[in-house]
């Protein structure tokens, strides 16, 4: 099992649909539109030779200079018997982050989803209880967004350009 | 008769509380018997568990968040306090995640060394787990024989570090100092000692009928439902899956070592406990084999005996004090470093290594500037946490108690 077989596989199968191949430090990367999210991943799960059946890792990143596509939703899944993982990323604009829940397939992406809702406000359609998990209910914000910058914005005796962002 | 209505409508209890038959019991979130923040609602009826309910984040620091403003060797002290117990294996994961998007190779008595120490940790964590199992089945003694062993541990690494629990040990690149004579000698001691310590344990629960019967069967769960919430580390070792990134993705040369990966059948609360006390024994086997290295090394090259850190790190790895005092580069690269005068690369990792949970990921952005992108901690015990109500329910409320101690779950490490 290579990251060469892997992509043929999805390519035979989406063809043009999964876009944004990268092989960054040997970990085979990929993107697809959101709502494809759900197909792909129960193929991966589903293909006899690819048996990816285990969700190691879900969260979210936000890219403010990508208009439309602001929230990115990445995956990382594990074929635990030929031992390879991949990378799989959607990507939804921060007005309406619509992506289909993964708790379907896997109970474990119950609280990755909501962790990922309380911090970058994904609405994952299908979950049985997308609230808070870590911040308190009452937070009206998501604080993972770049918006939300770590220093106090009133203060002008820092400025970003000789500390840090 | 009115007085008592009136009463009764002050409560402003909800109808159907009036009338069910089971009881509401907040288990936590400073319930001793919790070992750390977190609190359950459950809902039993006489003993048995019906329902529960966990619920998190009593201790969330926003860790992610300050990271994206850290620069790389600022962000090693937010490790310390992800699992504290066993905080230089959190340590080490992270300064081979840097290393790994710098491409930087690390000399070999460096990742031996590097093993050393993160088998010293493991060790700790399951000590502190196991004998916490032992604590919350009524047995006190055998937790203070084996904290004198992790206390030794400790010694060791604050020889090494200068601190003890949150250790902050190493730098990107290697160590900031040389081990000292001492650490040497004060871990020869603890390989000497801890075994006797070790087997004093075992002898005083493995066979213990009281122990055994209260942990067989307790909080049990299957291999196929434990991979399903993506259950990492001894816990799924217990249902019987073989999966240590250890073996199955090695870093700081693990594949040079010869060790055994313990599994059990039931992944109950007893299995838990075989397959992390057989963890221990390999660990120690490990520090055996990575010391008899080191020594190897030491003879052949001997002045590989000085080098702490690797050469190509230097834009990375903070020189050490004297050095900055002393020597012209040292001074350059110490205030380049610390002004933030030094990019990292663009690019995207993923680096998981074998935490004393399970499987501990950092996914670290970089877009090319001297603090992470985005940086995400995969935490083992925020992801099995989750399976906690499947594990419980139906049981009784003591067997959940001792099935908490069991999973290991470390309030810093669930919350971040």
């Amino acid at each position: 099992m290579t990251n060469e077989i892997i992509k043929q596989k999805l390519t035979e199968k989406f063809g043009e649909q999964l876009t944004g191949w990268e092989e960054q430090f040997g970990l085979l990367t990929f993107s697809a539109a959101a709502e494809l999210n759900l197909k792909v991943i129960q193929f991966l799960y589903d293909d006899e030779t690819l048996r990816f059946r285990f969700l190691t890792d879900l969260t979210g990143v936000h890219y403010p200079d990508r208009k439309g596509e602001e929230i990115c939703v990445v995956y990382h899944l594990h074929n635990l018997i030929d031992n390879i993982r991949l990378r799989f990323k959607v990507y939804v604009p921060s007005e309406k982050p619509d992506v289909y829940t993964l708790t379907q397939r896997f109970s474990g992406a119950n609280w990755m989803e909501r962790e990922t809702y309380d911090f970058f406000g994904v609405n994952f359609i299908g979950h049985p209880n997308l609230i808070r998990i870590l911040n308190v209910d009452e937070m009206d914000y998501f604080p993972m967004r770049k918006e939300y910058e770590m220093e106090d914005p009133t203060r002008r005796d820092k400025d970003n350009e000789m500390f840090g962002r | 008769m009115e007085l008592q209505q009136q009463q009764q409508q002050h409560i402003k209890l909800s109808e159907e509380s009036l009338q069910k038959q089971t009881t509401t019991l907040n288990l936590g979130p400073t319930h001793p018997a919790t070992h750390g923040v977190f609190q359950n609602i459950m809902e039993i009826d006489g003993e048995r568990v019906l329902e529960t309910v966990p619920t998190i984040g009593y201790i969330h620091r926003a860790f992610e968040k300050i990271a994206e403003r850290r620069p790389f060797y600022q962000i090693t002290t937010l490790t310390d306090r992800l699992n504290y117990c066993s905080s230089p294996i959190n340590n080490m994961g992270w300064h081979m995640t840097v290393e790994k998007l710098l491409n930087i190779n690390i000399p070999k008595r460096i990742q031996y060394l590097r093993v050393l120490i993160m088998e010293l940790a493991r060790i700790a964590d399951h000590l502190v787990c196991n004998s916490v199992i032992a604590v919350d089945t009524g047995a006190l003694t055998p937790f203070t024989y084996v904290f004198q062993a992790r206390e030794h541990i400790y010694e060791i690494f604050e020889e090494i570090c200068g601190s003890r629990l949150t250790t902050n040990i190493g730098r990107v690149g290697g160590f900031e100092r040389n081990f000292s004579e001492a650490s040497f000698t004060k871990l020869n001691k603890f390989l000497i000692d801890f075994p006797k310590t070790m087997t004093e344990f075992e002898n005083l629960l493995n066979r213990n009928k009281i122990f055994v019967d209260r942990c067989i069967g307790a909080g049990p769960i299957s291999a196929e439902r434990a991979l399903n919430y993506g259950i990492t580390g001894p816990n799924l070792r217990a249902t019987g899956v073989d999966y240590d990134v250890r073996v199955a993705q090695p870093y700081s040369s693990y594949e040079d070592f010869d060790f055994k990966i313990p599994v059990g059948t039931t992944g109950d609360v007893y299995d838990r406990f075989m397959v992390r006390n057989g963890e221990i024994w390999e660990s120690l086997s490990i520090i055996r084999q990575a010391l008899e290295k080191i020594q190897k090394i030491e003879k052949e090259f001997p002045e590989q005996k000085n080098i702490f850190y690797a050469q190509e790190a230097d834009h990375f790895h903070l020189p050490p004090k004297e050095d900055v005092y002393t020597k012209m580069e040292a001074l350059i690269y110490h205030f380049k470093i610390i002004m933030g005068e030094i990019d990292a690369p663009k690019g995207e990792v993923y680096h998981a290594v074998e935490g004393g949970n399970g499987e501990l990921g950092f996914y670290l952005i970089s877009d090319g500037g001297r603090t992470p992108y985005r940086l995400h901690f995969r935490r083992p015990c925020f992801i099995y946490y989750q399976a906690y109500p499947e594990m419980v329910e139906g049981g009784l409320l003591s067997d959940a108690v001792v099935t908490l101690s069991s999973l290991n779950v470390i309030a810093g490490e669930l919350d971040a």
